[in-house]
């Protein structure tokens, strides 16, 4: 019986594979490359998106489109995408 | 005529100029006409690890700057008639050749040989886009590391970004006791993270710096296991289907003789 066996009798598999440095590594490199890769975004990609968003909001409010802002934040280990949509008002 | 691929990966020191020497005296084996281009000016390495460094007179910039024809410039091979090098210039530095120089030098290249393949710096800088300039398929080589996963990620935009597309992965230095242990990410983890085609796996293995010691590849070496990981990549390259090595270590004196003289 190997070492590795003997440790996983006694941590559970679960437990050893939570906090098993492997899974660190492809947690780190998971948010890591969303940063890059966000970053790199084509700028039609980007483009195209605010579009699109325009488009639907537009469906329901008048929005400024001059005043809208789109931007990748990173916080807290989290990549997200903050858009601001100013409203003139609300369709009926 | 000849299909160019260029081996890159970002970060140093994860196996480039290993990958190139390897591959390129595993197709040579094979018959193949090979020609190796080392394209790291001002760092050049492959030459030593093939062994030839004692017979250069010219370099890449001699050629693309008129000072010697290509011909002159090319380096036979000590063991294969069918394997040469282009030895990159040591004391020029990387904007001593342009990418359209580059292009021409690989379309000189391309009717004379089988395979051509071009070994990048690293970085993904001036001497990077010299490196693709003029390949047909690149050959993207990484360890099972944050960084060099990370910078592998960030080449392959780039390779595509440049019309290399569907770039192969080499997953090099792999070890099995601690991809068992849970420490060291999995082929699976970095095929998952990565999305690209794997060419090949290669372990890590103590033959490859002796080998590398010697000038001579571990591909030539039958018992090396490293080798038999180029070996099968090799034969890839070649159109053949040929299984994934298995990397899995078994614990024992008798199993460890066992795998000390079997010749896989």
């Amino acid at each position: 019986m190997s070492f590795s066996e003997v440790l996983t009798k006694f941590f559970p598999k679960e437990e050893m594979k939570k906090n098993s440095s492997k899974e660190i590594a492809k947690e780190r490199l998971r948010l890591v490359l969303v940063q890059d890769r966000g970053n790199s975004l084509p700028e039609d990609m980007l483009l195209n998106l605010r579009a699109e968003l325009i488009a639907l909001f537009s469906r329901y409010m008048v929005i400024d489109e001059g005043q809208l802002d789109m931007a990748f934040n990173k916080s807290e280990g989290e990549i997200a995408l903050v858009a601001s949509i100013p409203v003139v008002r609300i369709k009926n | 005529m000849g299909v160019v691929y260029v081996v890159t990966s970002g970060k140093g020191g994860v196996g480039k100029t290993t990958t190139t020497a390897n591959l390129g005296c595993g197709l040579a084996k094979l018959g193949k006409q090979v020609v190796m281009l080392d394209t790291d000016i001002g760092l050049r390495n492959l030459d030593v690890v093939l062994g030839l460094e004692n017979r250069i007179v010219y370099d890449v910039v001699d050629v693309v700057q008129g000072r010697c024809r290509l011909k002159q410039a090319l380096i036979k091979d000590k063991r294969f008639e069918n394997m040469y090098l282009l030895p990159a210039a040591q004391t020029k530095d990387k904007t001593a050749v342009t990418e359209v120089q580059m292009v021409e030098l690989i379309d000189e290249l391309k009717p004379q040989f089988d395979y051509i393949l071009i070994d990048c710096p690293a970085g993904i800088e001036h001497g990077f886009k010299n490196a693709i300039a003029g390949a047909d398929h690149a050959i993207v080589v990484t360890v099972p590391e944050v960084s060099a996963v990370r910078d592998a990620d960030r080449i392959i935009g780039l390779l595509e970004a440049a019309g290399l597309n569907e770039p192969h992965l080499i997953i090099n230095r792999i070890r099995t006791r601690m991809v068992q242990n849970g420490d060291m990410m999995s082929v699976e983890d970095m095929l998952e993270i990565l999305a690209v085609d794997l060419l090949g796996i290669v372990p890590d293995d103590d033959s490859i710096v002796t080998s590398t010691n010697r000038g001579e590849p571990a591909v030539l070496d039958e018992m090396s296991r490293a080798g038999q990981a180029y070996r099968n990549i090799t034969q890839r390259l070649c159109g053949a289907e040929v299984p994934l090595l298995d990397l899995s270590e078994k614990d024992g004196f008798l199993s460890r003789l066992k795998t000390l003289f079997a010749v896989r």
